[in-house]
């Protein structure tokens, strides 16, 4: 038996590791929610294009990144199973056909862009340009169904907030999308994508104003947490920072437009977190010390995450960077 | 309606049978491309460039769907096993983490840039993003197979009810991951990958080989086919016997650590000394084809030879038959031939690399119609000694899902009902019967495309034209 000492018994630097876990699966959801979110994004505005040049341009703009992104789901997953594999079990099961939908969706706009690229025929392009643009609108709508279910503890699949909650994601991806393609396209194309992303931030801040209020409406159990100063400065926030956006698109100015929209996600991410402590799991009444899994893997995996986490944001840094600036108007995906 | 248990195995059954063909091919393409890029760089030779773009397109396709189908494994531990997840999750769900962290980000974002980056970035980080992409291929399999071993041969934990439920409480990190079965589990994989991708390039090679010099047909870029060729007989020459040897070690431990598996995979019913080991073994009456449990065999087997093997050279020793378990066995017949068929073939790779090798050694590699048309043949065979290789260890370890600790019957999710199971296990089906074929078209497709031809090429200095420096600098 190996001595594993005092890593079995006291927490590392006696630090709160339970909470910084569900700090930390909020960030990674963050992190994802970002990220692939602008490909969903790019996915939805796909719609939009009937130029085949404009499209492949689309295409070619997440072509290297959407992989990388999609693993924050992967880690999100991998996470919640190792730091409250209770809950992880719970959720997982609960929303059993939920769960298998965003799998689908995934899929199909995994695979769109490979298929698409496959042929040039105009049946197989509008096929799988179509499968491309439901499986980026349907995966974040059915994401936010699933985080607004877990958060108010729905023990159904579909109900009025959690619709409302997949709205509210789906507009943040455009929101997120359009300032992403700002950063990647010029000319027409550039202009109409700024457009665009106008209008979803407006339509942003609606319904995610709606859904708080609806939470609030419909789940008394949630209602004194609205009283919490932090979540009034995170609507304050966001409001605030949806103006930022808008302004910065109209000025043309794309890296503040994008960088706003990653503090709209992260401000969002954290009402869902502030709202739902300090519970992880409101269905089953199981709190954030309730679930955490005990000493030794907790420390385990605390020195674990907090080495391999800065490295993983390195290879992000040298993938973004490696592609940074627009795509060429000829380029294409494959 | 199919039962929620049944169900809830047969859909796990149906979703990793078909994952496993990405991780192989990713995780068996990486050491070629990455000597692939190290040789096209120092080199320069338009072939190596060649064969890069070549095989890396066929990993890029298996990657996305291999990253798909692998999302769904993760998640059904918790859709549909979550008594297992609740019990086992403090040690099992940690390398999961892990592998997403360590390996599956590391190999995504780098293979964007392996993928999309050759122009864009130095000679230097694109060889890198190589040897990312490989690693992180390569470390997936560690933590999946730490995480996998760990079911098999458990160590390190202690039992506590929590709240009425069983918990699986990590006592011992070392112990558990570097648990006794890992490290045969991961050569044995990471080997068995590289040798079924030498066999698939092979038999790639070979098609064209054929066409080429033994039908007369001229086909383009031959030199690639004929390099392809000799790189992966020289890989299998190395992997085949590698595999079997490394193998035979694999299944004592097998009968050290699980005998009942052993036991299944020997179909030894009495425990029983001077067994033989069949090569081909029929139920004595025909109503007992279909029976696993079937005793009465006739068989044609080596005298001895599974105690042989079993002991490490004593036809004498004893193997403890599958009656004396107090558990239920598992399904015989299924692991009994899945074993089989997985060393036949390890065996026939073996042939195959030395005929190979022989042909090339009298310089008649190219010339041997026969040889061409046995690798064609053999071209998916890796794939399929992988699958039932790992049919005899997942089937074999039943009904144990973490062996002597938990089994697969209480493992899976308390309030899934038969419909949603069954809607499932349907949509799974009909999805991935949809996305192999679509798989196998674009696989397809890529190979009759072939390599890109020489003018396309942007580092070979013999392509280098003045035109092509211009657009390359963007």
């Amino acid at each position: 038996m190996t001595n594993v000492g005092s890593l079995a018994t006291k927490p590392l630097f006696g630090l709160p590791l339970a909470e910084l876990w569900f700090a930390l699966l909020f960030f990674i959801l963050g992190m994802f929610l970002f990220l692939d979110g602008f490909d969903f994004g790019v996915g939805v505005l796909f719609a939009t294009r009937n130029d085949d040049h404009e499209k492949e341009q689309l295409l070619a703009a997440v072509g290297p990144f959407w992989d990388g992104n999609e693993v924050w789901l992967v880690v999100f997953g991998g996470a919640l199973f190792a730091a409250f594999p209770s809950v992880y079990a719970n959720l997982f099961s609960r929303y059993y056909l939920l769960m298998f939908a965003i799998l689908a969706a995934l899929g199909l706009r995994g695979l769109a862009p490979e298929m698409y690229e496959e042929r040039e025929d105009s049946r197989w392009r509008t096929l799988w340009g179509y499968s491309f643009v439901i499986g980026s609108t349907v995966t974040p709508f059915l994401l936010g169904l699933f985080i607004m279910n877990w958060l108010v503890g729905a023990t159904g699949l579909i109900t009025p907030v959690g619709i409302l909650g997949g709205v509210t994601v789906l507009a943040l991806t455009i929101v997120d999308g359009a300032a992403f393609l700002g950063l990647k396209t010029r000319g027409a194309l550039r202009g109409e994508m700024r457009d665009y992303g106008v209008r979803a931030a407006v339509g942003y801040l609606g319904v995610a104003i709606s859904t708080l209020g609806a939470i609030y409406m419909t789940e008394p159990g949630l209602r004194s947490s609205f009283r919490s100063p932090l979540i009034v400065a995170l609507v304050i926030l966001t409001a605030t920072l949806t103006g930022i956006y808008i302004v910065a698109l109209r000025s043309n100015r794309y890296y503040a437009a994008f960088a706003t929209t990653a503090a709209l996600v992260f401000g969002l991410v954290g009402l869902v977190a502030t709202l739902l402590f300090p519970f992880v799991d409101r269905t089953a009444g199981l709190t954030i010390r309730e679930a955490i899994i005990s000493t030794l893997p907790l420390n385990l995996m605390s020195i674990m995450a907090s080495v391999l986490l800065p490295i993983v944001l390195v290879y992000f840094v040298v993938l973004y960077s490696a592609f940074s600036g627009p795509v060429d108007t000829e380029e294409s995906y494959g | 309606m199919v039962d929620p248990v049944l169900a809830s195995r047969l859909q796990f059954a149906l979703t990793t049978i078909v994952h496993i063909i990405f991780p192989v091919m990713s995780m068996g393409l990486a050491p070629f491309l990455i000597y692939f890029t190290w040789k096209e760089i120092r080199t320069k030779q338009p072939v190596y460039e060649q064969l890069r773009r070549f095989w890396t397109q066929i990993f890029a396709v298996s990657f996305v769907v291999g990253t798909v189908t692998g999302l769904v494994l993760e998640f059904e531990f918790g859709t549909n096993f979550a008594a297992f997840s609740t019990t086992a999750g403090e040690l099992f769900g940690g390398p999961l983490a892990l592998e997403g962290m360590m390996a599956f980000m590391l190999e995504a974002t780098f293979l964007g840039i392996f993928v999309f980056g050759r122009g864009r970035v130095s000679d230097r980080l694109y060889f890198l993003s190589s040897i990312a992409v490989g690693l992180g291929t390569w470390l997936s399999a560690v933590w999946i197979l730490i995480a996998n071993s760990w079911m098999q041969t458990p160590r390190g934990f202690e039992i506590v009810v929590e709240n009425d439920q069983q918990i699986v409480r990590l006592t011992d990190p070392l112990a558990a991951y570097l648990n006794p079965r890992f490290p045969y589990m991961f050569i044995h994989m990471q080997n068995a990958a590289v040798e079924s991708v030498a066999l698939f390039m092979a038999g790639v090679a070979a098609y064209y080989v054929f066409r080429h010099h033994v039908w007369g047909y001229s086909i383009e870029h031959i030199n690639v086919w004929e390099k392809t060729l000799k790189i992966a007989l020289v890989v299998l020459l190395i992997t085949a016997p590698l595999q079997v040897i490394q193998g035979d070690g694999y299944a004592r431990h097998v009968l050290e650590t699980q005998p009942q598996k052993f036991a299944a995979m020997e179909a030894v019913w009495e425990t029983d000394s001077y067994v033989p080991e069949y090569i081909v073994a029929f139920p004595m009456d025909v109503n007992d084809l279909l029976n696993p449990r079937t005793k009465d065999l006739f068989g044609i087997g080596i005298p001895g030879g599974a105690s042989w093997l079993a002991s490490g050279g004593n036809p004498q020793a004893t193997i403890r038959g599958l009656e004396t378990f107090s558990t239920k066995s598992p399904p015989v017949a299924i692991v009994f031939w899945a074993f089989r068929i997985m060393v036949a073939l390890g065996f026939w790779f073996i042939l195959l690399a030395l005929w190979g090798t022989y042909r090339w050694w009298r310089g008649e590699l190219f010339e041997d119609g026969l040889l061409h048309k046995a690798l064609m043949a053999s071209s998916l065979l890796g794939f399929v000694a992988v699958e039932v290789g790992w049919i005899v260890t997942e089937v074999g370890r039943q009904p144990w899902v973490i062996q002597g600790v938990m089994k697969t019957s209480a493992s899976v999710s308390p309030n899934l009902t038969g419909a949603e199971a069954t809607f499932t296990l349907l949509g799974f089906v009909t999805g991935y019967i949809l996305l192999l074929g679509l798989y196998t078209y674009v696989v397809g497709r890529i190979i009759r495309a072939g390599p890109p031809a020489k003018d396309e090429l942007t580092q070979s200095e013999s392509t280098r034209a003045p035109e092509s420096e211009v657009t390359s600098s963007d």
